[in-house]
């Protein structure tokens, strides 16, 4: 018995040199990584074809990929705990701007972004709203209306004022279940032009016109929350009609074949924008990737993977087939002409002043049944 | 000493043993009373030690998270921290007084450094929860300022915009200027304050969270109801029949207990929606309609359902647990004392299920007051809690004193409930398994 302390002390040594070596290793790498937090799914896949892997092959840095449900509350809780783990964070461009007004994001200088390839500045190339004071976006992306083919025979629903005419096209309507995709369809339905809604939605006659005209569809509406929630829905039949995310409603009709049609009448176009913490681990790495993942070529290889359009306008003319080979995205990106003849672009500042307040009566008109 | 002095038995032992000093002691002349006390601390000391991990754990990650997230539901400063000279100002004048120049000036450099800061998204934002749709002056004030400002700064402020000169304004910067608020407390039960300080309902459009509390309670009430209702049966079942057929039987109540709760809420979506399993069957039967399927989900319906299956195993487990123990001799006696089967229930049976029932029902009613994920699926407009607002203003608004407001509120309410169920039922009758 006695050989076998010696012998276990031994294994408790070399364990610990072992140990200690790999967290040598680690810490040596660790100015060679980068964490970015980011929405899971579909669209981290997107990501990590076409920004992570060509980055990591031509700077050696890896890239960490951490899903969230919504970044920005991860990045402000770890602002506020004065622990900061991950680098680079994509998040809505109101989180965004709330975000760098709150101190809590890096300021990014537009002339530090790489040009198009023809020489145009980045400010001139990204599209209106895609730079702010302390973020980049990458791509743009559409609310838009639906509609399940095989429930309508003959006449086909076309514009956003059909979503609401249940005489007409009758079945259940899907709705997400908060004011910020809601409100601006009432009124383009009840005939606000696109670019006037959020004039007419600072008012309180305006506010109150949309509710009047959600209270027409009130009874026919079932409430969505999460993004593949819709898609499902207008599989089951269970409605006819529903707004989705555009990359969704593409993904369930080009990848799974589904009996869908997109109306782009009354779209509702959002952007999804990089942003660095202050305090990030390594934030030399970050504003590397940064960089990369906005160049144009970076953008335009994204919608190889997922319908939604580049927020570069040099990175349009290089978007081609999707990665089955065959179905050509640029007429199913939201930054296509025809979907953008009657599209609202998302007011962040209106939101960042009114979301609570609208998000309370919305919220009281939706317990009100 | 004194005490093993008044020790009949200790006195009897001292004059036996004749020890000269008049106590005992032990083998190396340490007083007997002494030793015990010493060995006594040193198990306690012990038991501590072995609880002390426990304890740590239990602080460090439950109850200072804890109390630093209810810390928020009162204190914000938000306001009070990013803009000192005027808030300095507010300390030393009386509630309503009209602003001067000094407040003025005071307030044009608290927002000229708040902007070089880049903490005006933080004042604003603050101001922002008492007044909607403030936080655009402060931000956009905020960006003019950096360029700079020249007095006097009550025009110069008024002119960058006039909303600056309004007196409600003012006034709900007086109250964000401490850092202790009880202003998130009063938006959690819809009400507010007007340009005065008193305090008022919000705008009846606007009312939501005494309705979502209310609804809370008593759907939460309505399950706890069903599922005894269901649970009770299942569980006298399994705790009477042979152990070979009530283990089978246990394997079916336990199987969906294990199956994750998404899958468990998505089924139930594909039961009951109106393309879904259930209308299906009922309009095969000819039960129904085509036209007229029934609506069982996306409502408050659709929250009973789902939520009674999920939470029925916790009803179930403490019910059986209690009743397996249960002697069935008592009430064969009470049978052959003339009572009929339903009176031995309801006064023999039933009584001893008690402390289960207690714990089954304590169990699903917290457990129910605080889902949110079933709800958010398949709840619809009507069969929202208020869970999913204290999770809306946590990911969505981030409004984390308004969660944290509503949560402590939540966490009280329960805890009333508690302390009444102790005072009407007890809670050392409760019985977990």
């Amino acid at each position: 018995m006695p050989e076998t302390k010696p012998t276990g002390r031994t294994n408790v040594k070399s364990t610990l040199i072992l140990s200690t070596a790999l967290c040598g290793v680690a810490f040596g790498a660790m100015a060679q990584e980068v964490n970015v937090v980011s929405w899971g799914g579909a669209y981290e896949v997107s990501q990590v074809e076409a920004y992570n892997k060509p980055f990591t092959a031509e700077t050696g840095i890896t890239v960490n990929m951490i899903a969230a449900d919504n970044p920005a509350t991860p990045l402000r809780a770890q602002v506020e705990a004065g622990n900061v783990t991950g680098d680079v964070f994509d998040v809505e461009v109101s989180d965004a701007i709330r975000l760098c007004d709150e101190g809590a994001l890096v300021e990014i200088d537009p002339a530090d972004l790489p040009s198009a390839p023809d020489g145009t500045a980045a400010a001139d190339d990204f599209v209106p709203g895609a730079l702010q004071d302390c973020a980049v976006a990458n791509i743009v992306w559409g609310t838009v209306i639906s509609f399940n083919t095989t429930k309508f025979e003959g006449e086909t629903p076309s514009t956003a004022a059909d979503f609401f005419d249940t005489e007409t096209f009758p079945g259940k309507r899907g709705l997400p279940k908060n004011p910020k995709r809601t409100l601006y369809l009432a009124l383009i339905a009840d005939g606000v032009p696109a670019a006037e809604v959020y004039d007419v939605l600072s008012t309180p006659e305006g506010v109150d016109r949309a509710f009047a005209k959600l209270d027409t569809i009130k009874a026919d509406t079932v409430w969505w929350e999460a993004g593949a929630q819709p898609v499902q829905l207008l599989a089951d039949g269970e409605v006819s009609m529903t707004t989705v995310y555009n990359g969704r409603a593409f993904d369930a009709m080009v990848a799974e074949k589904q009996p869908f049609e997109i109306i782009w009448d009354g779209q509702y176009l959002d952007m999804d924008m990089f942003v660095i913490p202050v305090d990030a681990p390594n934030p030399d790495a970050a504003m590397e990737y940064l960089k990369f993942a906005t160049d144009t070529q970076r953008l335009a290889d994204q919608a190889k993977y997922i319908a939604y359009g580049p927020a570069r306008k040099s990175s349009n003319e290089l978007v081609g087939l999707y990665q089955d080979g065959v179905t050509e995205m640029a007429p199913h990106m939201p930054t296509s002409p025809e979907a953008l003849a009657n599209a609202v672009t998302d007011d962040p500042e209106f939101w960042a002043d009114h979301s609570a307040e609208l998000t309370e009566r919305f919220n009281s008109w939706l317990a009100a049944s | 000493m004194a005490d093993a002095a008044l020790d009949p038995h200790a006195a009897i032992a001292t004059t036996a043993s004749g020890v000269g000093s008049g106590t005992l002691t032990t083998a190396d002349g340490m007083p007997l009373a002494r030793a015990l006390a010493h060995s006594q601390r040193r198990a306690r000391r012990r038991a501590f030690l072995l609880v002390l991990p426990l304890l740590a754990f239990i602080l460090i990650t439950f109850v200072v998270p804890i109390g630093q997230m209810l810390a928020r539901s009162f204190h914000n400063d938000g306001f009070s921290a990013n803009m000192p000279q005027v808030s300095a100002w507010f300390a030393s004048t009386e509630p309503g007084t009209a602003p001067d120049e000094a407040a003025w000036t005071a307030l044009a450099q608290d927002l000229i450094a708040s902007a070089d800061a880049r903490s005006i998204g933080v004042v604003g934002t603050r101001i922002n929860y008492d007044m909607p749709g403030t936080r655009s002056l402060f931000t956009a004030t905020g960006r003019q300022v950096r360029r700079g400002l020249e007095p006097p700064y009550q025009q110069a402020l008024l002119e960058i915009n006039e909303d600056w000169g309004d007196p409600r304004l003012w006034s709900v910067m007086r109250s964000a200027s401490t850092p202790v608020t009880a202003n998130f407390y009063l938006a959690a039960v819809d009400r507010t304050r007007d340009e005065a300080g008193n305090i008022q309902q919000v705008p009846e459009q606007q009312r939501i969270y005494l309705t979502l509390f209310w609804r809370t309670f008593w759907l939460s009430a309505v399950i706890t109801g069903l599922t005894f209702i269901l649970g009770f049966p299942i569980a006298h079942l399994l705790a009477t029949l042979p152990m070979r057929k009530s283990n089978l039987l246990m394997i079916l109540v336990l199987l969906p207990f294990w199956t994750s709760l998404l899958v468990r809420t998505t089924s139930w979506m594909v039961l009951l929606q109106q393309q879904g399993v259930v209308n299906d069957i009922l309009v095969w039967l000819g039960v129904i309609g085509g036209g007229q399927r029934l609506q069982m989900i996306y409502n408050q319906t659709g929250t009973i359902i789902a939520m009674t299956h999920i939470l029925l195993p916790f009803m179930i487990l403490p019910l059986y647990s209690v009743m397996r123990t249960i002697n069935p001799a008592y009430v064969r006696a009470a049978r052959s004392l003339g009572a009929t089967s339903w009176t031995a229930f309801r006064r023999v049976y039933f009584p001893q299920t008690l402390p289960g029932l207690g714990a089954g029902a304590m169990l699903v009613f917290i457990l129910a007051v605080g889902y949110y994920i079933t709800p958010a699926l398949v709840g619809g407009s009507s069969g929202q809690l208020i869970s999913n607002m204290i999770a809306q203003h946590m990911t969505g608004t981030l409004n984390w004193s308004m969660a944290a407001a509503l949560a402590a509120l939540l966490l009280g309410s329960v805890l009333i409930l508690y302390w009444l169920y102790d005072r009407l039922v007890g809670v050392d009758n409760l019985k977990l398994g």
